[in-house]
């Protein structure tokens, strides 16, 4: 109840803001933006549209919340966080494809719903809706299907974030022989790209894949 | 891993872009076992309740609200955490925790604030940019006083010291002892006797039988001769005791002082070697200049001397700016006027070079009147000169007047030299504490295995030894770096393994060491009398590697394959002969260190099992850090000590190498 008061008032003040625009906002030079707030919807909202319960939603805002003050993660701040997760390697590639995928609205920041959004699916979605998330993160121009460039920049991006010091030692050739792998598995009709179709049968026929997928059930 | 800890469910969410592309089955998720919800927790400092989320405590597993050790502060009755320490300072550490940002407080005393940073367990090298150099300026001043106090008391005379010792430090110290300072004061008096000597040498006294001032040293020679020698006797004298007395002669010989004295005494005899040569006796007046040179011998008995010394020592950039700009001025001038006062005639402005003289004079203020300009133009010009010359000298020299000033008020040492050690320091402290993070996901991965093998054989107490250990966090953190293994079919080996494989690939197609049949392998029954231990331990059944079937290495962690004996001959060769490219390992063995000694909880880290127990004791890192191993275990008992090698696993974990302390 008192969550709901605040709530209601939040999206009062919302509205009294006027047109919120948070894109032009970003414009601005970033001292503007470090003092520009932006809230998202009111958890109620937030509730019908993703499948977590008020606390997780709680917990996710609170850890959000706190590395970045100002509701909204750029890429930089991204990557930065998803860098700390990986001493070793250099992150900074698949960060960046995670940040595009995450980005739905495409504003170049990811705000708290586009991160709850991001985390139903992945988190609480069936296997389907995850491959489906996996194939969008996976096509890089949104097109539809994945050629062998796209996977080859996704791969690249992955084995540098196992960095220098590995063992066995890491070639150069790696991630072009696993994107082989990965074409052959996945490419039915062999017309070098990788639908959505193929991408989900030949997911759902790999015994490793679909056990693999169950891991996101208990994340949180 | 630092506050970012409630980022890690998206960070381990979006690694559902690695499963599609995976060659192998990934690894089992750590398993929530406490559904605890996150709770308020309350820290009572000495009386002001402070209240947290328990999330927020739990993002530095290594601190001591972190971890598990803050439950002896747990109050039964009260149900909070009670601490008694100061509540002031207490709020920057929990800040801490909220922001990810520790901050010094300025009203804070610098030792208090270090004792509580020690007591909560956590270093102050992640004190944030804002606070830093505050910080750092601080504790050096603290540190510079407390030193200062500490050199008055230092005169103590050590109980056994050898003569060469004692002389050494009567040197150094005059005030030792009554003969020190009865030698200080004498050689102090030679210097000024023979200072003199050169001065009054010089001076006319009275006429000789030619009607000719004579210099004294012309009309006493003998007696001249006689003083001279005494006292480059005495000086030479002092420097052979100095020499003989010194800790280390090379060194000795290099420093400055010992120049000058060798300067002050060489003329001398040279001079005596030199015949009354003709040819020679120019060079022979030019060698009874460096005389001089004995005043500087003063310097040893006068601190502000030295310190004047080292001011322009340090402020060679602002002299050197001084001297650059003053040349450019007086070459431009010099022009300026010799082109000026080319038309008049008789004019002593006969070339360039001559007229540097008048611009020096003229810029200096100092105005002889041995060269004026006659021309008009020579004249605006020459006015011009002496106005900017004002400009020109008055800038660089306040700076160097205050450099010289700070100096002397802080009665420093080498401040540069002690700073750059620090950052150095500094530094290589925060990549301890990162590397730090990657060893323990390295170590875990190993325990991980076992871990999984207790699930299988082990008892109740011991899973719930291992899954208390190591925190949920971090055990998902390692889940995470794992997955990313599998999927890319590579592992993460620290930079210290990965120079070794390096090194014994190489090594390996250009020997083969009878010793080992494969380097690898000899790694892995290395140096050690401690794996005849080791083998008496395993009552368990050896840990079979994990259920890893994708796994594609050939090796299985700590597994000796052959039979005993040979791994018994094995570990003979090595003891006895260290081969050449071991050499380098051994010596590291010798420092079982903690990489991450900041993290205190190291100590009850995992592995329970005995047989791989390694103590704690990381990898030692490249940087050489250099400590006793103080948390290791026992050793096995019974441990024949040949080479003195060290329990140690190394961070591969296919490649375990164990050696015995």
């Amino acid at each position: 109840m008192k969550t709901k008061n605040r709530d209601q008032s939040l999206s009062d003040s919302r509205e009294l803001d006027g047109s919120y625009d948070q894109l032009t906002d970003s414009i601005e030079d970033d001292f503007e933006l470090s003092t520009v707030c932006h809230r998202p919807e009111s958890m109620d909202k937030l509730q019908d549209q993703t499948k977590f319960t008020k606390k997780e939603l709680q917990v996710l805002y609170r850890g959000f919340k706190n590395e970045c003050p100002s509701g909204v993660v750029n890429e930089e701040n991204f990557k930065t966080i998803y860098s700390q997760f990986f001493p070793q390697g250099d992150s900074s590639m698949y960060a960046h494809f995670l940040f595009e995928a995450f980005d739905t609205d495409k504003n170049g920041s990811v705000s708290f719903e586009d991160f709850v959004f991001g985390l139903s699916i992945i988190l609480r979605g069936t296997i389907n809706d995850r491959l489906n998330w996996a194939f969008n993160l996976y096509d890089l121009n949104k097109d539809g299907c994945i050629t062998k460039e796209e996977m080859l920049d996704i791969m690249k991006s992955i084995y540098d974030m196992m960095g220098k010091c590995t063992y066995p030692n890491m070639q150069d050739e790696a991630p072009r022989e696993h994107v082989e792998n990965f074409f052959q598995k996945m490419d039915r009709n062999k017309d070098g790209v990788v639908t959505i179709e193929e991408f989900i049968e030949s997911c759902q026929k790999d015994e490793n894949i679909m056990q693999s997928m169950q891991l996101f059930d208990n994340v949180i | 891993m630092a506050g970012v800890s409630a980022w890690l469910p998206f960070a381990r969410a979006a690694a559902i872009g690695w499963m599609p592309v995976a060659n192998g089955p990934m690894p089992v998720a750590p398993r929530d076992h406490s559904k605890r919800k996150d709770e308020l927790i309350v820290l009572n400092v000495s009386g002001r309740r402070f209240q947290t989320w328990r999330t927020t405590l739990d993002r530095y597993p290594d601190s001591l609200l972190g971890s598990s050790e803050k439950e002896f502060f747990f109050n039964e009755e009260t149900k909070e955490y009670f601490f008694d320490r100061d509540p002031d300072s207490f709020r920057s550490i929990l800040n801490f925790y909220r922001t990810g940002k520790l901050h010094y407080p300025r009203y804070e005393c610098i030792s208090a604030y270090d004792e509580e940073l020690a007591f909560f367990g956590i270093i102050p090298e992640i004190i944030g940019d804002c606070c830093y150099e505050e910080y750092k300026d601080r504790k050096r001043e603290n540190a510079e006083r407390l030193q200062d106090d500490q050199e008055e008391n230092k005169d103590l005379k050590l109980p056994n010291m050898t003569a060469r010792e004692t002389m050494w430090r009567a040197f150094e110290n005059p005030h030792t002892s009554t003969m020190a300072l009865v030698f200080y004061y004498v050689t102090g008096f030679f210097i000024a006797i023979s200072v003199l000597t050169n001065v009054v040498e010089t001076v006319p006294c009275g006429t000789s039988t030619h009607q000719k001032e004579v210099p004294c040293g012309e009309r006493f020679t003998v007696a001249f001769f006689c003083m001279d020698t005494a006292c480059v006797m005495i000086f030479t004298v002092e420097y052979l005791m100095r020499l003989f007395a010194a800790p280390s002669r090379y060194h000795f010989m290099r420093s400055v002082m010992s120049i000058i004295d060798v300067v002050a005494i060489l003329p001398y005899y040279i001079g005596l070697v030199m015949t009354d040569n003709e040819d020679v006796s120019g060079a022979f007046v030019t060698l009874r200049v460096f005389r001089v040179f004995r005043i500087f011998k003063f310097s040893r008995h006068s601190q502000g001397l030295r310190i004047l010394g080292y001011t322009l020592k340090s402020c060679a950039s602002e002299l050197g700016f001084l001297l650059f700009s003053l040349t450019m001025a007086i070459i431009i001038f010099a022009t300026v006027m010799f082109y000026a006062e080319k038309g008049s005639s008789s004019t002593k402005f006969t070339s360039i070079p001559a007229s540097f003289w008048y611009t020096i004079v003229t810029m200096t203020t100092l105005g002889y009147g041995d060269m004026v300009p006659k021309t008009i133009a020579g004249k605006i010009f020459g006015s011009i000169c002496s106005l900017s010359g004002v400009l020109v000298i008055a800038l660089p020299v306040p700076v160097i007047v205050s450099n010289f000033s700070r100096i002397y008020h802080q009665n420093q040492r080498a401040d540069k030299r002690r700073a750059q050690k620090v950052q150095k320091a500094r530094l290589a402290r925060i990549r301890i504490a990162k590397t730090g993070s990657t060893n323990a996901f390295l170590q875990s991965k190993r325990s991980g295995l076992l871990d999984e093998l207790l699930e299988l054989t082990g008892t109740e107490a011991d899973e719930q030894k291992l899954s208390k250990s190591v925190s949920l966090l971090e055990s998902q953190h390692y889940h995470l770096l794992y997955c990313l293994e599998k999927t890319t079919a590579h592992e993460f080996v620290d930079e210290q393994a990965f120079e070794q494989n390096n090194l014994e690939t190489a090594l390996q197609s250009y020997t083969s060491p009878s010793p080992s049949p494969s380097s690898s392998h000899g790694e892995s029954t290395s140096t050690c009398c401690g794996c005849r231990a080791r083998r008496k331990n395993t009552a368990l059944p050896e840990p079979e590697p994990g259920p890893s079937p994708g796994s594609q290495s050939p090796f299985r962690p700590h597994h000796p394959q052959r039979g005993p004996l040979q791994e018994l001959s094995a570990i003979h060769i090595q003891c006895v002969d260290p081969a050449s490219h071991k050499t380098s390992r051994s010596s590291l063995n010798q420092k079982a260190e903690d990489g991450g000694r900041v993290n205190c909880r190291r100590g009850q880290v995992t592995t329970a099992i005995i047989s791989l127990q390694a103590p704690p004791a990381l990898t030692p890192e490249g940087d050489g850090l250099h400590g006793a191993p103080h948390q290791r275990r026992p050793p096995p008992p019974p441990i024949p000590p040949q080479a003195p090698p060290s329990i140690q696993t190394m961070s591969s974990s296919h490649i375990v190498k164990v050696s015995a302390l």
